[in-house]
């Protein structure tokens, strides 16, 4: 799977992207001030409960995204516990569980064509200063085709290796690695140019 | 423009590509994961604007929540986390790394390209990463400062591994570290 959308609709689906967006950053500037551990724990249980309501796949998700982070989330509030007192500790703690809890919910929820649309409307205005808006969106995609590949090619390189020697794949696999980007990205470049080009404007 | 677009590009997807790759061992028997090595060899090989651009395209695709960040991570969540100091940093360090390439013009590669990825990768990727750990776990920059030093020798070897790369694609054909042609 390549990206982290849950790939059933739900009802956060339904709420366009903008607007999703602005509903978390207006909710991290709120929390953001907010110290009470009580108050910050009935925001996380909503933030949970808003997770429960997207159904299983959902919690499953989310529950996954949220490991990494509660690792963070405990080292903070050992620390603080320890050194100042538990209460800012478990402040701090709740905090990010429930900030980054909300913010991998819009990540579950909107697909990943309506986010890149965004983007191209979002850089719209730089257009004043030379930069393509096309351009962007064309990046995107062309990163997006070209991740497999070059890992395919890395493999491909490191079974070689294996076939060749007994030790393990080094470091050095990398310059010829490098080497096939650069060279993918001129014929890249000219199927580019051969379609016609990305428009006038300079990048 | 076609010609930096699918660069930046390909560069970005070589990035993401590493992470999904099987740890790397170095001498010694120690395991890398290679992206932050790719954000390096970004700024060494592509050089300050176009390298710093494909590191930023990276960064961007993660905020869209493509898993790609090491350890299958992404979203924007991870703005919010503790993390988030080390992804705004990864443009800028790749920036600075080439232009380290760009203006110390000695032949010697592998010193140019190390010295540019320890004040990339380490030096600027830190002046980002610590600031931004402190601000999400509540601590002083004194406070968060220790927590970046169990990367400190991973991200030393790092260095000095995008420097021998940068040096073998150097030797192996010189006009394709950008960092250095005038193309």
């Amino acid at each position: 799977m390549l990206t982290l959308t849950l790939p059933e609709r739900t009802w956060a689906h339904a709420i366009p992207v903008g607007p999703k967006l602005l509903i978390l950053v207006a909710s991290t500037a709120a929390l953001y001030p907010v110290e009470s551990p009580i108050a910050l724990a009935g925001c996380f249980a909503a933030a949970v409960l808003a997770c429960v309501s997207l159904g299983r796949a959902a919690m499953r998700q989310g529950f996954r995204m949220l490991v990494p982070i509660s690792l963070f989330a405990a080292l903070a509030f050992a620390y603080h516990a320890a050194i100042r007192q538990p209460e800012a500790g478990a402040a701090v703690a709740l905090k990010l569980l429930t900030l980054v809890g909300l913010a991998n919910l819009v990540t579950m929820t909107s697909r990943l064509d309506d986010l890149v649309a965004l983007v191209t409307d979002l850089t719209k205005p730089l257009r004043r200063i030379g930069l393509n808006p096309a351009a962007v969106a064309l990046a995107f995609a062309l990163v997006l085709r070209f991740m497999p590949v070059l890992a395919r090619k890395g493999r491909d390189m490191g079974d070689a290796w294996k076939c060749r020697s007994t030790r393990r794949v080094s470091w050095a696999i990398l310059i010829p690695l490098c080497l096939a980007a650069l060279d993918d990205a001129e014929s890249v470049a000219d199927a580019l140019r051969a379609r016609g080009g990305v428009g006038q404007r300079r990048v | 423009m076609e010609r930096k677009l699918a660069l930046v590009a390909l560069f970005a997807a070589l990035v993401a590509a590493l992470g999904l790759l099987p740890k790397l061992t170095i001498a010694g028997g120690v395991p890398i994961t290679a992206q932050s090595l790719g954000i390096m060899l970004c700024g060494t090989v592509l050089g300050a604007r176009w390298g710093g651009l494909a590191a930023l395209l990276f960064v961007g695709l993660v905020a869209l929540g493509l898993p790609i960040l090491a350890g299958g991570r992404g979203g924007i969540g991870l703005f919010l986390s503790p993390s988030a100091g080390f992804l705004a940093g990864f443009p800028v360090a790749a920036f600075s790394a080439g232009l380290v390439v760009e203006s110390w013009r000695s032949p010697r590669m592998f010193i140019v390209a190390t010295t540019a990825s320890v004040a990339g990768g380490i030096v600027v990727l830190y002046a980002f990463g610590i600031p931004g750990m402190a601000l999400a776990l509540d601590l002083t920059i004194a406070e968060a400062a220790p927590l970046a030093l169990p990367f400190l020798p991973g991200d030393a070897i790092k260095a000095v591994v995008c420097g021998l790369v940068t040096h073998g694609i150097w030797r192996a054909r010189p006009e394709a570290i950008l960092a250095r042609s005038q193309r």
